[in-house]
């Protein structure tokens, strides 16, 4: 009984430089790196000391609170450099690749054959754990929990996002087996939600609940998902992995290797000729975003998609969890007058002498400026209309903001990830920072409650 | 080097500094900031708070502007006698009227900025937080929802009142509880009530040449009918004057076709909410009705001092005194209003209830909007509350069938406690 899901409130955010559907190889990257901000909440503990030779799939260092959670190098080769910032903490690990890949081999396994518990083992071992990701909190999953459901969007309804029905084209295989793995790990189904008319590689797949998703952005993210279908009650948890990430996942079930390797989309409308790559994770992103070319000299680099990825810069290195990298320009200039004359140019939730609503096709080219100053919390109604999630946002985030742990509970911030408070964010007139707020509220009930 | 890059060397030279806050307020009112986002989301919509408070004022400028004219068409109209054949551009829209209003009402206006923006400005830089744009719009309503002779020192008085009791002292612009353009009307009506109720107040000059044998005076439409002069009133003025605002009444409020025009664009740019303005419409209609029933199954004799505002049509409450501009320009105040959209629809409802309750009560003075609207600012966040509520009860209820699972370590954990037995 697949239930479809259609969403009416959101905000489809049109911008120029969509990928075109083609794809090339990206030159091979130096040196790749491990962004441990992209792996929150974890505490690293290092298994191998700078300067140490690893294969490709070795375990370079483990989460300190959950021991059994090991992280992986993409690539073999040195362990070259520790970056380490304020009090020694870790934040980026590179590596300098050998000309000649070796893999840490371990043997395939027959997903059919063996049970949750030692598929969760082999997970943990080679590194392919940290793909699976946990609500409430939004972090890499403990494996000490039984998930009431699993969930997997692969609807991509964020702006400029990589098409995930061209990425996996041909990766049947691969999803299948991935599936069959993760639905031995929850008594709950496997949840995966498509586009509405799209030809998806998970039409054929056997073992999920199929959901059709039809509705502007956020209708893609997970987290509306979850909300619409089995929402989160306190107690309960969720795992929600992206469906590039099974692919690596289920080629490590069927061949014993980590293969970080992925299809990329470099879109923005900063970049010449936007179009997909295959490279690997903690890839130099100039080794593909020149190839594209940019536009102009002072531009925003995006691991991610404009509304959650982070920023980074073109000698930084692909995400763990990217397969989106966007650059647009940056907007630090003045404009005369702009608060108050009419704007053809940009996107607005409002008509306050903003057109934006006449054409809702048109696709923009916004930069970086956030049109305005931080104020306090003025109007109201505004996040409502883009916010589908049955939860009160603007109350949500003033109770993440004065810390109220028993409000923050029962207004529903076990649902939420900062990514579905994204739109709100976008449309916020007061320009507050409602991911940060929402992140910094999540931790802090991390920390209380756990 | 033009002025973009002169303001931004003078940013620089400020940043940091304790008057920076009072420099940015201007430099920002030139230029739109050069800030780019720094976390969350890469990009922004293009609305920030100065548009918002921008789009309102651009709704009430109609209406200043007729104020001044009709100010004007008061004053000679009261001198000369109302014209027999009224013309709109031969007798109301004349250089004369607007001269007139113009000396009379900018003065107003000026004060209300001024003395307003000031205390916000030094409050700015005290706190060492930017300038919020709240008061933009609140300095331009005080002077709407004033008698045109508001002695200018009162005016001050007041606005200093309102600002710092009304909003600064809870933290500002949106932390305030009650509606600070509300508050300083208030506070002119309870500390000088002779200024603010009466024949006089309405019609410029008739205090001044008050027991002279020029002595004029001009009532407004809620007077006429709280003195039970129903006649009289219809005498003087027709529907179609009420409607358009030819009568007398505090500045901007008379004219119910240009706030209905103002209402119509603040909902059409979705600044202000249409729900509290419908719902305030609807509730002062029922109130309306009630009185309207309770004259006509003759509970209210004739004689009772409540009969006249009681037995005037529903709908006509709409068009006199200052409820049109009390729904479309106070109660939509996101800040001070209910913050959930079912609250606004109770909220606003009561509003209008309320209003044309205490408008046919009020023994001293026959108007209530403001009264009204004040008194569910109070309300909003209890209304709110139980609103929110309901969320939280559902989310309660869903988790009585949650399906928390056991963890994979409980069982290990069973194990070894069998063990150890």
């Amino acid at each position: 009984m697949s239930k479809d899901i259609r969403i009416k409130k959101g905000l489809n955010i049109n911008l120029t430089g969509a990928a075109e559907q083609t794809t090339s190889k990206a030159v091979l990257s130096n040196v790749y790196a491990l962004n441990l901000e992209d792996f929150h909440g974890v505490t690293p503990k290092m298994l191998v000391k700078e300067g140490a030779e690893v294969k490709a799939g070795e375990a370079i260092f483990y989460n300190k609170n959950i021991e059994d959670m090991r992280f992986v190098s993409p690539v073999s080769g040195e362990l070259v450099e520790i970056v380490r910032g304020a009090r020694r903490r870790i934040l980026t690990l590179k590596i300098l690749a050998d000309k000649e890949q070796v893999y840490q081999e371990s043997s395939a396994i027959d997903v059919d054959k063996v049970d949750g518990e030692s598929i969760k083992t082999a997970l943990l071992q080679s590194g392919c754990w940290p793909f699976v990701k946990q609500r409430p909190y939004d972090i890499v999953a403990n494996p000490d929990a039984t998930p009431k459901a699993i969930f997997i969007s692969a609807y991509t309804t964020a702006p400029l996002a990589a098409d995930i029905d061209y990425v996996l084209k041909g990766k049947e295989k691969e999803l299948q087996t991935a599936i069959n793995a993760l639905s031995k790990m929850t008594p709950g189904n496997v949840h995966v939600s498509i586009g509405n008319s799209a030809v998806s590689p998970f039409t054929n797949i056997s073992g999920i609940e199929l959901h059709k998703v039809s509705g502007p952005h956020p209708a893609g993210l997970v987290g509306t998902q979850i909300n619409k279908l089995n929402p989160i009650n306190k107690g309960e948890v969720i795992w929600t992995v992206t469906p590039q990430d099974l692919v690596i996942i289920g080629e490590f079930l069927l061949t014993g290797k980590f293969n970080a390797e992925r299809t990329v989309a470099l879109v923005g409308s900063s970049v010449k000729t936007p179009k997909y790559y295959t490279t690997k994770i903690g890839a130099e992103i100039s080794t593909f975003l020149y190839a594209s070319g940019v536009n102009e000299e002072k531009f925003r680099l995006i691991n991610g998609d404009v509304l959650t990825g982070s920023r980074t810069s073109p000698d930084g290195h692909l995400g763990f969890y990217n397969n989106t990298v966007t650059a647009i320009p940056e907007g630090d200039d003045y404009e005369f007058f702009g608060w108050n004359k009419p704007v053809f140019n940009k996107i607005s939730s409002t008509r306050a002498l903003t057109f934006s609503w006449l054409n809702k096709n048109k696709k923009y080219n916004l930069d970086t400026n956030t049109n305005g100053e931080h104020r306090a919390f003025v109007v109201t109604g505004g996040y409502e209309e883009v916010f589908p999630l049955d939860i009160y946002p603007l109350q949500l985030l003033k109770a993440c903001m004065v810390k109220d742990l028993d409000e923050m509970e029962q207004l529903g911030l076990y649902e939420v990830a900062p990514e579905d408070f994204a739109l709100t964010e976008f449309v916020c007139i007061s320009k507050q920072p409602h991911q940060q707020i929402i992140r910094e509220g999540l931790d802090l009930m991390y920390q209380e409650i756990g | 080097m033009g002025m973009k890059e002169k303001l931004h060397q003078l940013k620089l030279k400020y940043q940091g500094k304790k008057m920076a806050p009072a420099f940015n307020a201007l430099h920002t009112f030139l230029y739109t900031p050069n800030e780019t986002t720094h976390s969350g989301g890469h990009v922004r919509a293009v609305d920030d708070l100065k548009r918002t408070m921008n789009t309102v004022i651009m709704a009430l400028v109609p209406c200043l502007l007729f104020g001044m004219f009709n100010a004007g068409y008061q004053h000679y109209s009261a001198i000369n006698g109302f014209p027999a054949e009224f013309s709109l551009f031969e007798h109301f829209l004349t250089w004369d009227n607007f001269w007139l209003g113009a000396i009379t009402i900018l003065p107003l206006v000026i004060v209300s900025y001024g003395v307003g923006l000031l205390i916000e400005f030094i409050f700015a830089v005290i706190k060492g937080h930017e300038v919020e744009e709240g008061y933009l719009v609140t300095g331009m309503l005080v002077p709407l929802i004033i008698p045109v002779d508001t002695p200018l020192w009162m005016l001050a008085v007041a606005v200093a009142f309102g600002v710092v009791i009304g909003k600064e002292v809870f933290g500002g612009t949106g932390m305030n509880i009650l509606n600070p353009a509300l508050t300083i009307r208030a506070f002119l009506f309870f500390a000088y009530p002779t200024w603010m109720s009466g024949d006089k107040v309405w019609v410029h000059d008739a205090v001044n040449l008050a027991g002279t044998p020029d002595a004029i005076s001009g009532e407004t439409i809620l007077g006429y009918l709280a003195a039970g002069n129903s006649e009289g009133m219809y005498e003087k003025y027709d529907l179609a004057e009420m409607f358009f605002g030819f009568i007398p009444g505090s500045v901007g409020e008379t004219s119910t076709l240009l706030i209905l025009l103002g209402g119509l664009f603040l909902i059409f740019s979705k600044i202000a909410s249409w729900r509290i303005m419908l719902s305030a419409v609807i509730g002062s209609l029922v109130m309306g009705l009630i009185f309207n029933g309770a004259v006509a199954w003759e509970w209210i004799p004739e004689y009772s001092k409540f009969y006249g505002l009681m037995s005037f049509d529903f709908w006509k409450h709409l068009i006199v005194g200052g409820l049109a501009f009390g729904i479309v320009y106070m109660a939509t105040d996101p800040v001070t209003g209910s913050q959930t959209n079912k609250g606004k629809w109770i909220y606003g409802f009561l509003i209008g209830f309320l209003s044309v309750m205490i408008r046919v009560f009020n023994p001293g003075y026959p108007e209530g909007v403001f009264l009204a609207i004040l008194l569910m600012n109070v309300f909003a966040p209890t209304i709110d509350h139980y609103v929110i509520q309901g969320n939280v009860k559902r989310r309660l209820k869903r988790l009585k069938n949650a399906t928390i699972l056991p963890k994979p370590s409980d069982s290990k954990a069973e194990g070894l406690k069998v063990e150890t037995v």
